[in-house]
């Protein structure tokens, strides 16, 4: 499998007045074709800092990105691409869909303006083929009468329509990779299972990478491949799901486990994770997790820990040799 | 926004406006003093007949009815101080005079208001921002009658580039309707600067970015419409604003318009010349605000009058 965009040692910190905040310190992780990452973490963790930093959407000042690479296929690095590459690739090779769908799409123009924006923008249609493809995208992802929902606002339509419209808009130009931030977390359940569905259809008949981020591992459990574990800026664990789910090899992850309501194994008791996360601006040489990890010795407030990584390319970061389980 | 809306808001002006011409009616009435009392030279021979002739003497709620029976036909009555005058002859004089002045001020203010606030929001905290908007600070803290001779000693008398006062020829326009839009320019800026500024911290530009729009598409299609809503809502108290304050600006440069005549008649107790010029600016004010209320709807798709 081809990788679709392979992200190395990103580091992008906010230098704000209340001092440097290390959102994103040293992430790595790669996607390929046709596979779904799920990037999962506490809220905090730099999950959607890391997606938006890398596609050069956050403000700089004051974002800084003090060092990495996020290289597309056919190699173009997007932090030394110019504005011009940069426009030419999002909305059309590398799609995004975010975490607010109340607040996404602009309230002032009809979602069928919106939703032919990229095709038109992108030179791929002209405007009447891409309202005819607008239609066919609102219909695949069921929203019914689509013809007469390409001329109504945005406001008129529920949260979870707004999703699915805020999907269709992302896939009209059928990207490699679809960035979808926590698109189901503003939903309730029945709308939630009904849009990871249709995430999994469409990535089935078009063979799209998907970038899932969200905060719930059962979501990831069912939709993803492999899994990026985030913590305070960092990955902490990086493997597939089994492996993460089954050989875990991380404190950080095991604690997040434990506090998630599972169906397929008995946990005992459900336990939140004591503590809460570091502040961004006083990160200190250690392990970032040190203060809430049940193992923590000397090591590891001063050094950080070194990778572990399996032939599989299963990895962590921890001192520990062997989780106890 | 329905038609029957829009015929809602103009029938409900009629019992509005009845109410204004009552008010005014009777408040100017029950001042003290009358139309003829400064005119020391009158004996009361004269004073009499002055009174009978302009019906003066009869009943007020006689009067009132008179006035409200002319009033339908379109006659605002005659003034009691310009002899041999209707109140409409004095407003169709006038009121050109005031329009072109109000409308070249509104011009200038949305023209610099919107450049200086558009620069301001796209490069904040910048030279950019800082220049225009410490001159709109002087252009809202001083009032028209510092600003006015200010302009006039600067360009009519240092500079002599331009005229300092009267109303013929193209370039007496320049400085009263630039004194008078000043202020509005002004706050417009700020009022541009700051919604645009909000506009821009949305989440969905941030959407439009992502799907690889240029800069100037994001400025264009997707900010002004909602970055200048509150310019649009500002038009209408703008709008009464520079009507009803032109008469500084058409004292100070001499200018021919309405103004005086609100200021003196109420004075002079011309009552039939207060009615009118009070009736006129009402009419003005509630026109104005009726059509920025339709642009607003027009602007934003969720703004819904019922
Ligand atoms: N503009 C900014 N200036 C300073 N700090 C910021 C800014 N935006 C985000 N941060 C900080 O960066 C860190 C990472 O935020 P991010 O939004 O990526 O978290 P997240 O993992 O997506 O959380 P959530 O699950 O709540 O969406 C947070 O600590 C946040 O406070
Ligand atoms: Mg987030």
């Amino acid at each position: 499998m081809k990788p679709v965009l392979e992200v190395k040692d990103l580091v992008a910190h906010f230098y704000t007045r209340r001092g440097v905040v290390r959102a994103v310190d040293g992430v790595s992780f790669t996607i390929h074709e046709g596979e779904t990452v799920g990037v999962v973490g506490e809220s905090g963790s730099g999950k959607t800092v890391c997606q938006l930093s890398y596609l050069r959407l956050l403000p700089e000042p004051p974002l800084r990105i003090l060092g990495g690479s996020a290289l597309l296929e056919g190699g173009l690095d997007l932090l030394k691409a110019s504005p011009n590459q940069l426009r030419s690739i999002r909305g059309n090779r590398v799609s995004m869909i975010f975490q607010e769908p109340m607040t996404s799409l602009n309230p002032y123009l009809t979602v069928g303006t919106q939703l032919c924006e990229p095709l038109q923008i992108h030179g791929l249609l002209s405007r009447k083929d891409a309202a005819i493809q607008a239609t066919a995208a609102l219909e695949r992802v069921g929203i019914a009468d689509a013809s007469a929902a390409l001329k109504r606002y945005p406001h008129e339509f529920s949260g979870g329509m707004r999703q699915r419209v805020m999907i269709a808009m992302a896939l009209t130009t059928k990207p490699k990779l679809l960035i979808a931030d926590e698109p189901t977390t503003a939903l309730d359940v029945t709308v939630q299972a009904q849009i990871l569905q249709l995430l999994r259809d469409l990535q089935k008949e078009t063979g799209m990478a998907i970038l899932f981020i969200t905060h719930d591992l059962g979501v990831i459990a069912s939709i993803a491949h492999r899994v990026v574990v985030m913590y305070a800026g960092r990955v902490m664990e990086r493997g597939t799901v089994d492996e993460v789910f089954y050989q875990t090899q991380h404190p950080y992850t095991q604690a997040l486990l434990r506090s998630t309501p599972r169906l397929d194994v008995d946990q005992g008791k459900l336990s939140s994770i004591p503590g809460s996360p570091p502040d961004l601006t006083r990160l200190g040489d250690g392990c970032p997790f040190y203060g809430r990890c049940a193992y923590q010795r000397d090591a590891c407030v001063r050094v950080y820990p070194p990778l572990r990584l399996t032939p599989t390319q299963h990895a962590a970061y921890c001192h520990l040799e062997g989780l106890p389980r | 926004m329905g038609l029957g809306y829009l015929l809602k808001r103009l029938a409900i002006m009629v019992p509005v406006f009845f109410l204004v011409v009552t008010m005014v009616f009777f408040m100017i009435r029950f001042a003290p003093g009358g139309p003829f009392d400064g005119e020391k030279a009158v004996s009361p021979e004269i004073l009499r007949n002055l009174n009978e002739k302009y019906h003066l003497n009869d009943p007020l709620l006689v009067q009132f009815g008179n006035y409200l029976k002319d009033l339908v036909r379109g006659d605002l009555g005659p003034s009691f101080k310009y002899a041999n005058r209707t109140v409409n002859e004095l407003i169709a004089d006038s009121l050109p005079v005031s329009l072109e002045l109000g409308v070249t001020a509104l011009i200038w203010a949305l023209l610099i208001g919107l450049v200086a606030g558009g620069l301001a929001s796209m490069k904040p905290n910048t030279v950019w921002d800082y220049v225009p908007m410490s001159f709109s600070i002087l252009g809202i803290c001083l009032p028209t009658f510092v600003i006015g001779p200010l302009l006039v000693l600067v360009f009519g008398i240092w500079l002599e580039w331009l005229p300092v006062a009267g109303w013929d020829a193209p370039e007496d326009r320049i400085l009263p309707s630039l004194t008078l839009g000043f202020a509005y320019a002004a706050f417009i800026s700020r009022l541009t600067r700051g919604g645009l500024m909000e506009i821009r911290s949305q989440d969905f530009i941030r959407t439009a970015r992502a799907k690889g729009l240029s800069e100037a598409r994001i400025l264009i299609v997707h900010s002004l419409r909602g970055g200048l809503l509150p310019v649009v809502s500002y038009l209408g108290p703008a709008l009464a604003g520079i009507i009803s304050g032109a008469l500084v600006t058409e004292t100070i440069f001499n200018i021919p318009g309405l103004g005086r005549f609100f200021i003196q008649s109420a004075v002079n107790r011309d009552y039939t010349v207060v009615m009118g010029t009070a009736l006129l600016y009402f009419t003005l004010i509630f026109v104005c605000n009726f059509f920025v209320d339709i642009m607003y709807a027009l602007l934003d798709p969720r703004v819904k009058y019922e």
